[in-house]
This record gives C-alpha cells, sequence and structure tokens, in this order.
C-alpha cells in the first residue's frame, strides 16, 4: 500500500463498516509505515468519512439555504438537545446518529430532516419530539425530560 | 555550496548564497519579516501563516518570503500597502482564534504574536473580528507540559517537530477549516499518546499553547 491509496482504501473500509473505527485506521497507518495521527488527519479532514458507527437510525437535518432560512438550525438544535449528541455523533445505545446535510431537493417543505430516508417536512422543536418519540426514543430519555420539565415549573 | 548573489531588500544591498529562502536572508541581515510557520531547514515550508508576505521585483502580486529562493539581483520590498494589508488581515484572522489574556500567559513579552503586532503597529483593539467559539479545554496530562488549544495559532511548528525531527508522530492536525486543530490520535489526551515528553515541540510553539510546568504551580494542577 503507497500514500496514494490512503482515500481509496478509507472509503473500502467505510463501505464495508458504515464507518471507520480507531482500529482500522490504526492497522492503515501501519500498513502505510506513518504516524496514526496523519491517517486520523486526513480521515477527519474529509466530510465523507465518519469515525462513529452510524446509529440505528439516522437522521440528516437539511441545512440547504431554504431550510437554513426556514429554521434548519433550530431544528438541528433541538435534535442535538433532545439526543444529547453532536452532528456527526451516535447516541450510546447506538439507536440514533445525526448528520447535516445540504439540500435534499425539496425546498418547499422547508425545513426537512431526513430520518431513515423519509423526508419530513416542516421540522419545528415539537415536530423533532414528535418524531423522536415515533422512533421510540427510551422511554428513561422521556421521564428524564418531564422531570426537567416539572423542575423548570 | 552555492555561488554568492546580491539582493536589495527595502534598499539595502545583501549578498548571501543563491536559492536560500528570503525569509531567513532578511532576517539574519537583521530586516524583520513577520512570519509564524516557517522553520529553517524545511524542503517545503508550509506557507500556511500567511505572514511573511512581501513584494519582489517582476512579480505581479504579493509573495511569501518563506517558500522564495532569491536569485541575483533581486529587489525586494518588505512594507508596501498591499503587503501591510494582507498581513494585517491574516493577524486579525489569527487573533480571532487566539485567547487573548497575555497577562496570565507564559509567554508573555516572549511571545511572537506580540513581536508581530509590535512591530507592525497592529493590536487587539483595532476592530476585531467576532472571536470563534472558545476551545476551553486544556490538556494537562503529560508530565512535564501543558497544552492549551486556545492560544494555539495553528502553525503547525509543533507538528513539523514531533514527526519530522523527533520522529514520534504523537501529534497532527485534525479537522479542516474552523474545525481544524492540533491533536493526537483518536483526539485522546498526550499521555495516553505516543508523545516521548522530548519537549521539541514546546520549544517551538511561538506562542503560549505549549508551555512547560512550573515546578512551583506543579501540586497546584496535579490536585
Amino acid at each position: 500500500m503507497q500514500e496514494k491509496d490512503l482515500i481509496p482504501v478509507l472509503e473500502r473500509i467505510q463501505k464495508k463498516y458504515g464507518y471507520l473505527p480507531l482500529q482500522a485506521l490504526k492497522s492503515v497507518a501501519r500498513e502505510l509505515g506513518v504516524p496514526a495521527v496523519q491517517v486520523y488527519g486526513a480521515a477527519t479532514f474529509f466530510k465523507q468519512f465518519r469515525l462513529n458507527p452510524p446509529g440505528k437510525y439516522q437522521i440528516e437535518v437539511c441545512m440547504g439555504t431554504a431550510c437554513y432560512m426556514a429554521g434548519g438550525q433550530v431544528a438541528l438544535d433541538s435534535f442535538e438537545r433532545r439526543l444529547k449528541i453532536g452532528v456527526g455523533e451516535t447516541t450510546p445505545d447506538g439507536e440514533f446518529s445525526l448528520e447535516r446535510v445540504a439540500c435534499v431537493g425539496c425546498c418547499n417543505l422547508a425545513p426537512v430532516a431526513v430520518v431513515d430516508n423519509v423526508v419530513e417536512k416542516n421540522v419545528t422543536p415539537t415536530r423533532v419530539d414528535g418524531i423522536l418519540l415515533s422512533l421510540g426514543l427510551s422511554e428513561e430519555n422521556k421521564e428524564n425530560k418531564e422531570n426537567s420539565n416539572a423542575q423548570g415549573k | 555550496m552555492s555561488k554568492k548573489v546580491t539582493i536589495t531588500i527595502d534598499g539595502r544591498r545583501i549578498s548571501a548564497h543563491e536559492g536560500e529562502k528570503l525569509l531567513w536572508v532578511a532576517l539574519d541581515s537583521g530586516i524583520y519579516i513577520p512570519h509564524l510557520c516557517a522553520i529553517r531547514g524545511q524542503d517545503r515550508p508550509p506557507a500556511g501563516c500567511r505572514l511573511c508576505f512581501v513584494e519582489v521585483g517582476g512579480r505581479l502580486g504579493p509573495v511569501t518570503a518563506c517558500t522564495e529562493p532569491i536569485r541575483e539581483g533581486m529587489v525586494v520590498r518588505t512594507r508596501t500597502p498591499r503587503v501591510d494589508r494582507l498581513v494585517e488581515t491574516a493577524f486579525r484572522l489569527l487573533l480571532s482564534d487566539h485567547r487573548l489574556d497575555c497577562k496570565n500567559c507564559t509567554k508573555n513579552g516572549r511571545c511572537e504574536l506580540q513581536v508581530i503586532a509590535r512591530e507592525r503597529g497592529l493590536g487587539p483593539d483595532r476592530d476585531p473580528l467576532q472571536p470563534l467559539p472558545a476551545k476551553t479545554y486544556i490538556d494537562e496530562s503529560p508530565r512535564t507540559f501543558v497544552f492549551d488549544p486556545g492560544r494555539c495559532v495553528l502553525c503547525g511548528r509543533c507538528v513539523w517537530v514531533d514527526q519530522q525531527v523527533a520522529g514520534v508522530g504523537a501529534i497532527g492536525f485534525s479537522g479542516r477549516g474552523i474545525r481544524r486543530r492540533v491533536t493526537t490520535f483518536g483526539d485522546s489526551n498526550l499521555a495516553e499518546s505516543p508523545c516521548t515528553e522530548c519537549g521539541l515541540c514546546v520549544e517551538v510553539c511561538p506562542v503560549g499553547a505549549l508551555f512547560f510546568k512550573l515546578p512551583a504551580k506543579k501540586t497546584k494542577g496535579d490536585s
């Protein structure tokens, strides 16, 4: 393996596992004879690579111009708060992963989120809760949420 | 050794070896050019800090002095309106992502950002750009030094000495654009990385992002 093969190799690893496990990056670095941190740098440089396993439910929030103007960031923030993860991360139970995408081609429904390849339209914070409940966001989280709401009052 | 050539920098005639990089020739002759990322002896300078711009006779736009080999009869000007504008912009961009807290910084007085500000009359108070979200994480895990990303200017000197001089390969760049930072494999702390604590990276850091722990403060940091 040569340095020029790095990206194709990483692509193939991601195709097979759905993400780039750190262990795999280490093996690639060993094969190439470069420090592991260099491979890590390349893997984090490109948006196409993910370092977390994709969740059972994959949520992609659109940040195209129309969705952004219609409150896409609010929707994304809501998902982040409810799932307690950031963009590109997966919940510890492996149920949900969150991504941001640039335009899914249905701007008239803005702001949209794509949940398991199904487009959800007008994603307001209330709708975010609805989507997550329909996917069975664990009861425990819901209770925590209700408790914190109760404390807020 | 290559032949000696004579060049003119800001009206001064200077002779040096052909092919040497302009930045080092100027600095050796006592002519200051701002610079952060370049290290003497690099084959391919990263030219990433965008601070060492100069104008060279015959070239259309300003060029980076760290990448410019000198030639016979070269005429260089280190201060022109175009150069000053580029340097000021680059400097302001750096400051927008640098936690300014000089009086509590161990590099205060020896910081290269302060040198550039003094030499070029630039300051933090001129119409600051919107600051980026502060990086608050500080890695105190190494026994002898501390890494504070909030002060890092991403010059890459530490990465270069770590990989090219020390040959350790503990640190590198990750991410891109606004997320670019100096980090270890898997963003672990330095104590869990291959770092040997040779201290070379600390010595080349132009700002206070990498600094040695003071014996007096060590107990405070450990507690």
